[in-house]
């Protein structure tokens, strides 16, 4: 798996994403597969824990690329995402060099011949050498390629989205020092947010704007049978059917689809052969993740089992 | 919704790689690349189910009639048709195009008259009947009907025919015109009501307009939370933070390599609303109490109180129902009583005093008509002396006040900020003032 895997059309991705066991519907293939066609970054918005970051990680995995993460926070700067340079390194070496440079310059007769002495040792010590990559720039360096997971965008200050740009639009940076680096091959942009804050117009406009919402019970149940293989049917069914109607509630926190899957693993290792509601009473606390919630839903489980219960039969 | 012409380029490149076979794709390629948020990708995709509503029914319908016109037809006309071929060598192009009733092709003239009428500029209803009568003209109704009066003489028969074509022709083009109204004009429309909504007096509007109003205050909410929930740290640059440098830089013997500068850290604003539901003011506190509560980004803190009588704090009711359930839950509290503005700020002073600190900035919402009970100005100025700033929101115009029960004046002397606010456009401007001034 020397070369990347090309994407030869919506239908290959959808499969390949499969293959990594990330069930993706058809409106997050057809994103995939045109960001890598007309070169543009995905946006990814949604609540969380829908997939939005594992989308990332299938991308990487099944194109057989190196995924580089770059979390945001409020505080990012552009030493920390994108180089920074090696002080201490650059301190020692002066340091080190410091005699050599006294006999490179000892020749000088006047200042001003010493300074132009210095001035043809070029920019020795803001060279490439002393350029610590950040995650970023790392991305730009791949030789084959990468897929870029810039994670949570809206956490991270309106400054940070601007240093951005340049990197989102022409896959290039500008270090006033060393001067622009672009990128050897164009990697794979994905960022994701949870729409904590609204990003600017400058950003959205670069990217394609994808949104992931909770899935269709369908699409969660090939989800489930993709992630925790060891489920049965019938459990299966009226698990999914179940959180489609606590979905349905007024909740502070809605499960999402990693908590769907969570629950899954659990009620799989208790080895329940289909849903109970003294079994779901018990493991509620890890598909809702508030005080408040798990009572407001209590009252709801018995119906919500039945239900369940009676659509797989008919179902 | 605004497409930039790059993000034009962008979708066409996008729609060149995809291809136009399937709907359902190119719906969900234009949506990414188009739409920037879940609102917009909502407005898009209905905006592209109604551009393409029209082409296929239309086109299936005419094809219908078409089939069942051939299977009619077929014994008459090889009867007339050497008469027939005889005769539509001297008709104009369109009776000719509508005795062959082939759909695409009519399809095909009728969108070119539509763009050379320039049919994307309709914006009102009115409009439509000229521009019905253009998109005729320029397919060449007048001489349709010139060959029609000809025919009625010499081929009745095929005149027959020609005007059960001519009738379809403009039913199809007066669908187009209405289509492309609901597609071109809707924007204008609403533009124009929202107008007129914005200045109208919320207490006066019409039970059936609460809920656009609401979605315009909302609206608005949306407008203020995107200019003022920008970053609250600002750096003073010049201003060198020497003690955080010194601690960066110990590594290095404290040779200052990195430098930190100073911040400035701003407020968000807190807000302490107190709103008289009594009578008529009562339509303008709901407004308000939806768009103060709308601004969570903007406002770090609000606590809300409703009063007519006596006083209550509703922060609660506000954040955990739908606006209508709210209001009728406040209404059904303290609502529809004769205002007593006294006994309400007492109310406020004995039990959320505290609540109120140099950051806050107090609004008040009401027509100061204290029904000459006791009105209290002594608690306003203690209310005033404790936070940084009184605002005094009145519905009714500065003509009216002092005049009969209003003890607008004595309030007065005790706020910073008097202003009318009948309006969603005034009461739009109020909040934005007060949010403005923190920053």
């Amino acid at each position: 798996m020397s070369e990347p895997r090309p994407l030869a059309s919506i239908e290959a991705v959808e499969s390949g994403l499969a293959s990594q066991g990330y069930i993706a519907s058809r409106q997050i293939a057809t994103a995939v597969y045109l960001s890598e066609q007309i070169a543009k970054p995905i946006l990814v918005e949604g609540p969380a824990g829908v997939g939005k970051t594992e989308l990332a990680k299938a991308v990487a995995g099944w194109r057989g690329l190196k995924m580089i993460r770059l979390q945001c926070y409020e505080g990012l700067d552009e030493a920390k995402a994108l180089y920074e340079w090696k002080y201490a390194k650059q301190l020692l070496y002066t340091q080190i060099l410091k005699d050599k440079l006294g006999e490179v310059l000892g020749g000088a007769e006047t200042l001003h011949a010493a300074l132009d002495q210095l001035h043809d040792f070029g920019d020795v010590f803001f060279s490439k050498e002393f350029v610590e990559p950040r995650p970023l720039l790392q991305a730009l360096e791949q030789p084959r390629g990468c897929v870029l997971l810039i994670d949570e965008i809206d956490k991270s200050d309106a400054e940070f989205e601007s240093l951005l740009l340049e990197i989102l639009s022409d896959f290039q940076v500008s270090i006033p020092e060393l001067g622009t680096i672009a990128a050897a091959v164009a990697p794979t942009v994905i960022l994701t947010s949870n729409s904590e804050r609204n990003l600017g117009d400058a950003l959205k406009r670069r990217c394609l704007h994808l949104h992931i919402g909770f899935p269709e019970q369908k699409l969660e149940e090939r989800i489930v049978e993709s992630r925790v293989p060891g489920i049965s049917q019938t459990l299966r069914k009226q698990l999914v059917s179940f959180i489609h109607s606590i979905r349905t509630l007024d909740l502070k926190k809605q499960p999402s689809v990693s908590e769907t899957i969570d629950w899954a693993r659990v009620l799989v290792l208790l080895q329940a052969p289909e849903l109970g509601h003294e079994m779901v009473k018990d493991t509620l606390n890890v598909l809702l993740k508030y005080e408040s919630d798990v009572e407001a839903a209590l009252p709801h489980v018995t119906t919500f089992v039945a239900n369940a219960q009676r659509q797989n039969v008919f179902g | 919704m605004h497409v930039s012409p790059a993000e034009s380029i962008d979708a066409m490149r996008a729609v060149s790689k995809i291809g136009f076979d399937e709907r359902g794709i190119l719906r969900d390629t234009l949506l990414l690349t188009l739409a920037k948020s879940e609102d917009e990708k909502k407005a898009l995709g209905a905006c592209f189910d109604l551009f393409f509503s029209q082409p296929e029914p239309s086109k299936s319908d005419t094809r219908n009639e078409s089939d069942t016109a051939n299977e009619n037809q077929p014994p008459q006309d090889q009867g007339g048709q050497p008469a027939g071929g005889g005769q539509s060598q001297n008709l104009g192009p369109l009776a000719q195009m509508l005795l062959t009733q082939d759909p695409a092709e009519i399809a095909a003239a009728m969108a070119n008259a539509a763009s050379a009428a320039n049919l994307s500029d309709i914006r009102y209803f009115t409009q439509r009947g000229l521009f019905s009568s253009r998109i005729l003209e320029r397919m060449g109704i007048a001489r349709l009907n010139d060959d029609l009066d000809n025919l009625t003489v010499t081929n009745p028969a095929l005149a027959e025919r020609l005007t059960t074509a001519t009738d379809a022709l403009r039913e199809m083009v007066r669908d187009r015109v209405a289509q492309a109204l609901l597609l071109y004009g809707r924007e204008e429309a609403e533009n124009l009501r929202n107008e007129i909504l914005r200045n109208a007096p919320l207490a006066r509007i019409e039970p059936r307009q609460i809920e656009e109003m609401r979605a315009l205050i909302r609206r608005m909410a949306r407008r203020l939370r995107e200019r003022f929930s920008k970053p609250r740290k600002r750096q003073r640059r010049g201003h060198l933070d020497v003690r955080r440098t010194l601690r960066r830089n110990a590594a290095w013997g404290s040779v200052p390599f990195l430098t930190a500068w100073k911040r400035k850290h701003r407020d968000k604003p807190k807000i302490v609303a107190l709103c008289d539901v009594s009578g008529s003011v009562a339509r303008v506190s709901d407004f308000f109490l939806l768009l103060i509560h709308s601004l969570h980004e903007v406002v770090s803190d609000v606590r809300s109180y409703a009063f007519s009588g006596h006083l209550i704090e509703v922060s609660d009711i506000l954040e955990s129902k739908s606006a209508e359930e709210a209001m009728k839950d406040i209404m059904g509290k303290v609502g529809f009583g004769s205002s007593d503005y006294g006994s309400s700020f007492a109310d406020f002073e004995r039990q959320w005093m505290e609540t109120v600190t140099p950051q806050t900035t107090v609004i008040v919402l009401g027509d100061a008509r204290s029904n000459n009970l006791d009105p209290g100005a002594d608690i306003l100025r203690r209310i005033s002396e404790r936070s940084k700033r009184v605002v005094w929101l009145n519905p009714e115009g500065r003509l009216t006040w002092g005049f009969g029960d209003s003890e607008m004046p004595r309030y007065q002397t005790f706020c910073n900020v008097v202003r009318q606010c009948a309006t969603a456009q005034q009461l739009e401007r109020a909040v934005s003032d007060i949010v403005v001034t923190y920053h």
